[in-house]
């Protein structure tokens, strides 16, 4: 039990090397240190001195492995738009981003269940049909055309919500400014989080609603009604919690789709985020930011799949993992 | 009066391009402590008999005829609620493979607790208690332990025990026992029989007991249908069938028991497969493996003959009764 | 009567799949959608009034002219203009061609890299087996989107937009191709393994066929249905993913546009009510994917395959 977490721990870290080389990779091939540096004025003798004694000549595995140093003690390089530490940049960027995922998230998580239990108790009923067919419309919109859509819709016609910006936050604590403090901050948020709750919510309601009927057919279940239980509790006990089981899962992986998605959602909303500082970033080839989000982003990646995995042995227990109190 | 009473009973599949008949017009009776053995090869519809009963039929199988009556009440005629009060308390079911019978993300107590929750009004501690109690009633060693303990930390053997302890919890007046025994090892079959046995005699709880066996019928029950494509062919007291098997049939899976094999000979296997609901043969559906087959079989569905305790659907039976009968009364 | 075993075409003829498509309209429909789409986009040349892609009949003038239903149109413009004076029709038509070629090629990558790596993993087994499918695993756990931006914006940068605009469309089928197999490799692989124990391949090796025979000829026509069925929802996905990297500006160029970039193109103009410059290039692109979604979810009733899951 104990071995399951050490393996997950050493999964991560593993993963987390791999994206360190390629993003160490990146920085030695994208752009010339040395040219945002010092300009190009200066002769060919001086740039080898410097390059010299920047450790630029060096052999890739002392490089990467002062890269690492650097990297585990928080230093990514400076942004050569901001001026800034590049994690700093990130930093102050990362609660917009994380409060739009979580927006999203509890859009997705509090509709999906219901919805997709729903219409798998009863197939054949009116609104589950309904509920069915706009949820393969609402796989067919990409996310950036839902945003698009809704802009048009409900802040360019209707007039109703804003199309950008965060509007007013809150301060909380070090970098993290809220949207969930005041009326105005909540209307900037709506938007953005439902675009980006649009292609993952019909896809977990069908997710859901597969796995649910096929765990209704299972013997257990069978057997639930064969004891006499009451609908609701096999319903929401015994067909659920093993429904959960692929559906953790496949949630797990689907953060890092979600992730993804907010560079769209973000762009489109111009969303103060991260995702919307990526492109910038790319577009401005600001390597240390470039490399700097690589790492946040796989960091997150690594952190979200290990609690996923953790949250699995919590619901499973053939996992045997809340017996060691993890 | 009998606790039992199925009459008729037609249960059909609607698929999607027609409708198959699973079950046609079983009728049978069981008193209160009576101990039933249905028989047949997998697919006879002896396990949809079992589900029927209970209204348990899964998609896209229905009921579409025929009368069941338990204790005196149309089961036709009860509402949802008052079915779900039937089932587990006053009749109890055990199924087949206990390693996916149990659910898995729940442990052993939860399963108990809630079953006996679902039907009287009583606090997680009593019920605990009384689970203990029928878990020692079969055997199982330290009961106390095994309600916190998970599905897949027992053995299957374990697990049958445990599932047999759930269809006692309530004191039910029928169990209906659906091959409790073939997903097990063959070491721990007759254990678990013997069990199960054991603990209706002593409760006087009435057993369908649904097996594909006709050894573990003779030892087990007192009376036996044996089904053949969704039709009971044979029914009657248990020794007498055993003994002196009337339809051909019932004759062919007696001599595939092992115990009618010389060692060292080949098991007697009736030629051929039971035919899928959807390519019955006309008339008697046994006609293309049975010996004695003739035009008629092919033709007519047989009716039943009933002599002594026995009831047997077969037209060369009923030809040969007729004839001893014929020269009965020349003698 | 002879009993000649019944020709290939007979046989499908009386499948399940035909009975059941001419008994259900939204298959039907789909379909007549799709094949509409897929004759359009092949003769696109033909059918488009203008080339999108010659600077020399594209007027500045022309920009921004609403649909012909619409007031201050100009009827030679049925669907309206872009932002430079293109024709979106013409340019709609030409776009989803673009759309469907990356879907379709990255899903014939996708399927050809998985079906491999299934067979191989599946016949091999062993340590073989278990490295390959560790490989899917890692690969599964990464967003195939995150993937994508992230390779395809560091290719952006490194070698520049206008060396990056010229090989885009190779580049998205790569990108989108090499990302997706895994599913393809458990799917096929879990076949494999079924299949091995079957009697016929043991008969057909002590025949003496060699692996690559018996996978080709018997192991691989078992998978065929699971493989229809997934291909049919990630050419949905693949086009979906292919507008949303054109639509970040990293995809297809401006200056030849799938339905992504066009819809890229359109997004500044609705602040200034140009709706159709994005709404009707978006409409082309939901029904496209809607129809192969459509026909992907009728496809799973009806084969049923066993897909793997995970």
């Amino acid at each position: 039990m104990f071995a399951y977490l050490v393996k997950r721990i050493f999964q991560a870290a593993a993963v987390m090397f791999v994206i360190s080389i390629i993003s160490f990779a990146i920085q030695d091939n994208l752009g010339d240190p040395l040219r945002e540096l010092v300009g190009q004025s200066v002769s060919e003798e001086t740039r080898n001195e410097l390059r010299e004694e920047m450790g630029l000549n060096d052999s890739f595995i002392v490089q990467y492995t002062r890269f690492a140093k650097k990297a585990l003690h928080g230093d990514l390089g400076t942004s050569y738009f901001f001026k800034e530490p590049a994690l700093t940049v990130i930093l102050k960027k990362l609660p917009a981003t994380l409060e739009l995922v979580l927006g999203a998230s509890i859009i997705i998580i509090g509709l999906s269940i219901p919805l997709g239990v729903y219409t798998a108790i009863k197939p054949n009923a009116f609104v589950s049909k309904a509920i069915m067919s706009l949820s393969i419309i609402g796989i067919s919109i990409p996310v950036f055309l839902t945003a698009i859509l809704m802009i048009y819709f409900f802040a360019v016609e209707l007039r109703l919500l804003p199309s950008f910006g965060r509007g007013d936050v809150v301060h909380v604590f070090g970098y993290w400014k809220t949207n969930f403090a005041t009326w105005d901050g909540l209307k900037h948020i709506f938007m953005p989080s439902v675009a980006l709750a649009s292609i993952m919510l019909p896809l977990f309601i069908r997710l859901i609603r597969s796995e649910m009927m096929e765990t209704l057919q299972s013997d257990y279940v069978r057997y639930a009604w064969a004891k006499g239980l009451k609908a609701k509790r096999i319903w929401f006990l015994h067909a659920l919690k093993n429904t959960m089981l692929p559906v953790i899962t496949v949630g797990g992986v689907q953060i890092g789709t979600m992730v993804a998605y907010t560079i769209l959602t973000e762009t489109v909303f111009q969303w103060p985020g991260m995702g919307f500082m990526f492109l910038e970033a790319v577009n401005r080839v600001d390597t240390p930011l470039i490399v700097a989000y690589l790492i946040i982003v796989g960091f997150i990646f690594v952190v979200t799949n290990t609690l996923v995995d953790l949250l699995y042995g919590l619901v499973n227990p053939t996992v045997k993992l809340a017996r060691m109190g993890a | 009066m009998s606790l039992l009473s199925v009459r008729d009973l037609v249960v059909k599949f609607a698929m999607r391009h027609q409708t198959l008949t699973a079950l046609d017009q079983i009728s049978f009776e069981l008193a209160q402590g009576e101990r039933l053995g249905i028989v047949g090869e997998s697919g006879a519809g002896k396990s949809i008999t079992g589900f029927a009963i209970l209204n348990l039929l899964s998609q896209p199988g229905f009921i579409a005829g025929g009368k069941i009556m338990f204790d005196g009440k149309d089961m036709a005629s009860l509402s949802a609620e008052e079915m779900r009060l039937i089932r587990g308390d006053r009749i109890a079911m055990i199924f087949q493979d206990p390693m996916v019978t149990l659910n898995p993300v729940l442990t052993i107590g939860e399963q108990m607790v809630e079953t006996l929750q679902a039907h009287r009004k009583i606090s997680r501690r009593d019920a605990e208690k009384i689970a203990i109690v029928k878990l020692r009633e079969v055997y199982i060693p330290a009961p106390e332990e095994r309600l916190s303990q998970y599905p897949h930390e027992l053995s299957g053997g374990m697990r049958q025990r445990i599932i047999i302890a759930i269809a006692l919890l309530l004191d039910p007046q029928l169990i209906i026992a659906d091959e409790p025994t073939t997903a097990l090892d063959v070491t721990i079959q007759a254990d678990i029989m013997e069990l199960l046995l054991e603990l209706c005699t002593n409760n006087k709880v009435s057993l369908i007991l649904i097996t594909h066996d006709l050894g573990v019928v003779s030892q087990m029950t007192e009376r036996t249908l044996v089904m053949y494509a969704g039709k009971i062919i044979e029914s009657g007291k248990t020794r007498e069938i055993v003994n002196d098997p009337q339809h051909p049939y019932t004759q062919g899976l007696i001599n595939a028991l092992p115990q009618q094999t010389v060692p060292g000979q080949q098991l007697k296997q009736i030629p051929g497969n039971m035919p899928g609901l959807g390519s019955l043969p006309s008339g008697c559906a046994f006609h293309p493996r049975c010996d004695f087959a003739t035009d008629v079989c092919k033709k007519t569905a047989p009716e039943f003959v009933s002599f002594a305790d026995v009831k047997v659907a077969c037209h060369e039976v009923a030809r040969l009764h007729q004839t001893k009968e014929a020269e009965a009364k020349d003698g | 009567m002879s009993t000649l075993p019944l020709s290939r075409w007979a046989r499908f003829k009386a499948s399940n799949l035909v009975y059941d498509f001419f008994h259900n309209k939204v298959a039907m429909f789909s379909f007549m959608i799709f094949v509409v789409f897929v004759v359009a986009t092949i003769f696109a040349p033909l059918i488009a009034p203008f080339d999108p892609y010659d600077p020399l009949q594209i007027n500045i003038m022309n920009s921004e002219l609403p649909p012909s239903w619409q007031a201050g149109s100009d009827p030679q413009f049925v669907l309206g203009t872009d932002d430079q004076g293109r024709d979106l029709w013409s340019a709609i038509l030409y776009g989803t061609r673009i759309s469907l070629i990356i879907g379709i090629c990255a899903v014939a990558l996708q399927a050809f890299l998985g079906i491999s790596i299934g067979l191989i993993a599946g016949y091999v087994g062993g340590r073989t087996d278990s490295i390959l499918m560790r490989i899917a695993d890692i690969q599964l756990s990464f967003s195939t989107l995150m993937v994508a931006i992230i390779v395809l914006a560091v290719t952006k940068a490194l070698f520049g937009t206008q060396s990056f605009n010229e090989y885009a469309l190779f580049m998205l089928v790569l990108v989108i191709g090499i990302a997706e197999w895994p599913q393809y490799a458990r799917t096929v692989r879990a076949t494999v393994l079924a299949e091995k124990k079957k009697e016929y391949v043991d008969a057909a090796k002590v025949l003496g066929f060699g692996p690559l025979r018996i996978m080709l000829r018997h192991i691989l026509p078992n998978s065929v249905s699971p493989i229809f069925v997934i291909s049919t929802v990630q050419v949905a996905n693949a086009i979906i993913s292919e507008a949303s990297l054109s639509f970040l500006g990293l995809g297809m160029p401006v200056s030849q546009p799938s339905l992504g970039s066009l819809i890229a193109s359109g997004q500044a103009y609705i602040f200034s009510g140009s709706w159709w410059m994005t709404a009707i290039p978006g409409f082309f692109l939901v029904l496209l994917v809607l129809v192969i979604n459509l026909l992907g979810d009728w496809l799973r009733d009806v084969l049923n395959p066993k897909l793997y899951k995970g």
